[in-house]
């Protein structure tokens, strides 16, 4: 582990500036993704994790705006690149893909084009490489007569095949890093699965680091290698998949691993965690899990500081569960 | 494709027809045109035989009738006041109708879609109020006024433009055009501008509302992480899509373009069908009456057909015949 990590998010905070006030969408995060490493990005809706990963890609728009921390990616700190420079990674070291595939790719443009122009915006290729590059990217993510396929249009495939073209999409340029948002979230379950599989098999033979944001534990519990969990806007707990799952630390990963329904708890009510999540316009400082905590004491209405309770464990929280 | 054509020409056919009746029995209704044709000095019989003459004595019906298979063969019956036929009297002043509603749609849509999409993308700044403002001036103040003080302000006070006629024409394949010539284009220029104003408001509007629309969609920021310039973007996957709307309203305006340019072509004194047609109310000239609102009717299904093909051409879900969409 002495190689530098190829992402490091660190302090990151990115707000909204509304008419209402400020909004701390993302408050303090920070973790580290190495190379071809699988990272579990977990939160509730609104937990800031869909716009951590805006943030990394420099895809916030006005009235969002990262006002703190550093993205440091293979070296480079991302919040200090101009526009340009960032355009220049976006899509080509760093690829998205989304969560509805029926709302990504682009109606009325034809596969091809779609794919092409992925190609074409960061390398100085002719237009038959670039096709030739988009057709293996179509194979390379199981999908059949990709001839044929590339003269389609949108609408003439299934949500799955749209998330495969997605994924194609965010593989032709052979980046370093895939951050998902969500991206099986809105398929079916066999579906889910098929993705899931591929999308690791792919990461795993070309060495991509990927980030995975979902607010489905089990997803992350066959597919990351790490998982850093979100509550608010800020960083709850991080660690080795398999250590958060079985022991969490933090009250919030516990009641999240608790809610996830299993065979035999049949018959019986199941978990949840009481109360709402906070409005992340009033939220104040202290532990913004403090309200829902069983464990919170007076001294929650302090932030607490990042500690690491154990090696490759880091958590934000005064009273971890025992 | 084919089927969809032929389906097509025969509602056409059947508007056509419906719309012929309409405007006869209104044109019936609104006075007898011997009145305003024959000499008021003249005496019972020369009133009868004129109206016989015009085929006016006959019944209504039997008018229509007779209306119906002249047109079927192309002849929409002769002017009572110039003795020529309609069409032709139509058919020699539309070109230069044509040429001004092209010319204003052309101002409208060069400056009408660029202005819409710098406004949709930038709606808080002061660019992007001040377009909008501008729209609403170009949407509320009256076409005869704005025509009034165009003539004002670069006719009489700056003396820059003339301020009536079409000015020298060029020929084209027979028809003469105004935009060919320098002294034409200064003539159509403020006509044009004043025709323009208010479908470039319509414009600007219809393309920030899309503009706005569109920018929130998945699949521009998606196309945004794919690492695409902006260019690229906003000309290519924001304007594709928000293109098929304005194609439609293009269009249908095109049409009411041509239809009621008469504002301006009275203001601007331009020899064009709206004049000949305020002309022909005026002394109850029935035949190119009957005759104009057909051309008209006919252009508006000529039109809607393009812009129907258009638009299965910028919309791939969109597939003509309304059969085997796939899914």
């Amino acid at each position: 582990m002495s190689a530098p990590p190829l992402l490091q998010v660190d302090g990151l905070r990115m707000h909204f500036f509304t008419k209402a006030g400020v909004v701390k969408a993302v408050d303090d995060v920070s973790f580290t993704v190495d190379r071809g490493e699988i990272l579990g990005l977990v939160g509730e809706s609104g937990s800031g994790k869909s716009m951590t990963g805006y943030s990394i890609l420099g895809l916030v728009d006005a009235p969002g705006r990262i006002v703190d921390g550093r993205i440091v990616f293979d070296g480079t700190d991302l919040t200090r690149l101009d526009a340009a420079a960032w355009r220049r990674i976006r899509g080509n070291r760093i690829a998205m893909i989304f969560q509805d595939p029926m709302m990504t790719l682009n109606p009325v443009l034809r596969i091809d084009t779609q794919i092409v122009e992925a190609v074409l915006a960061h390398a100085d290729v002719s237009r038959e490489s670039a096709l030739a590059r988009a057709r293996e990217a179509l194979v390379r993510v199981g999908i059949a007569s990709p001839d044929e396929r590339l003269r389609a249009y949108p609408h003439q495939f299934s949500g799955g095949m749209r998330q495969r073209v997605a994924i194609a999409i965010a593989l032709v340029n052979g980046p370093d890093l895939i951050i998902a948002d969500e991206p099986t979230t809105a398929l079916d379950v066999t579906i889910q699965g098929q993705i899931l599989f591929e999308m690791q098999k792919v990461c795993r033979e070309s060495g991509t680091a990927l980030i995975w944001i979902t607010h489905d534990l089990s997803v992350i519990a066959g597919l990351a290698d790490e998982v850093c969990v979100m509550y608010a806007g800020r960083f709850v707990e991080s660690g080795r998949v398999a250590d958060v799952l079985e022991r969490p630390l933090h009250p919030y990963s516990r009641g999240l691993i608790d809610s996830v329904p299993s065979r035999n708890e049949r018959g019986r009510p199941l978990h949840q965690i009481p109360g709402m999540t906070p409005s992340l316009l009033s939220l104040g400082p202290g532990c913004p899990f403090r309200e829902r905590c069983s464990e919170a004491t007076p001294r929650c209405a302090e932030s607490p500081a990042i500690t690491e309770p154990a090696p490759g464990r880091r958590l934000r929280c005064f009273h971890p569960v025992p | 494709m084919l089927a969809y054509a032929i389906r097509r020409l025969g509602q056409s056919l059947f508007v056509l027809v419906l719309m012929s009746f309409l405007v006869f029995v209104g044109v019936y209704a609104i006075g007898n045109p011997v009145e305003l044709l024959v000499n008021p000095q003249a005496d019972e019989v020369e009133r009868l035989r004129a109206t016989a003459a015009l085929g006016l004595d006959r019944p209504f019906l039997e008018q229509y009738w007779v209306f119906l298979k002249g047109a079927a063969s192309g002849d929409l019956g002769r002017s009572f006041v110039y003795n020529v036929p309609a069409l032709s009297l139509i058919l020699d002043k539309l070109p230069a109708t044509i040429e001004l509603a092209f010319v204003a749609m052309v101002i409208a849509i060069a400056l009408g879609i660029p202005l819409g999409l710098v406004a949709g993308l930038k709606p808080d700044s002061l660019v992007g109020r001040g377009i909008m403002a501008g729209s609403i001036l170009g949407f509320s103040l009256p076409t005869f006024w704005v025509g009034l003080v165009l003539i004002m302000v670069f006719s009489v006070q700056l003396g820059w433009l003339p301020s009536n006629g079409r000015g020298d024409t060029a020929t084209v394949a027979g028809v003469p055009m105004s935009f060919l010539t320098a002294d034409g284009l200064a003539h159509l220029a403020m006509p044009a501008v004043n025709l323009a104003l208010f479908k470039l408001s319509l414009l600007i509007r219809l393309t920030r509302a899309g503009t706005r629309e569109a920018v929130l969609q998945d699949y521009v920021k998606f196309a945004r992480a794919k690492g695409l310039p902006q260019g690229r973007v906003i000309g290519v996957h924001v304007l594709k899509n928000i293109l098929i709307p304005i194609v439609t309203v293009i269009g249908l305006e095109l049409g009411s373009v041509i239809a009621f340019a008469i504002v301006t072509e009275s203001i601007f004194a331009w020899p064009g069908t709206g004049k000949l047609l305020i002309d022909s109310i005026n002394q109850l000239d029935r035949p190119v009456i009957v005759a104009y609102l057909l051309v008209i009717v006919t252009l508006f299904i000529v039109i809607n057909f393009v812009v129907d093909v258009l638009y299965s051409m910028l919309d791939p879900r969109v597939r003509l015949g309304g059969a085997g969409a796939s899914h």
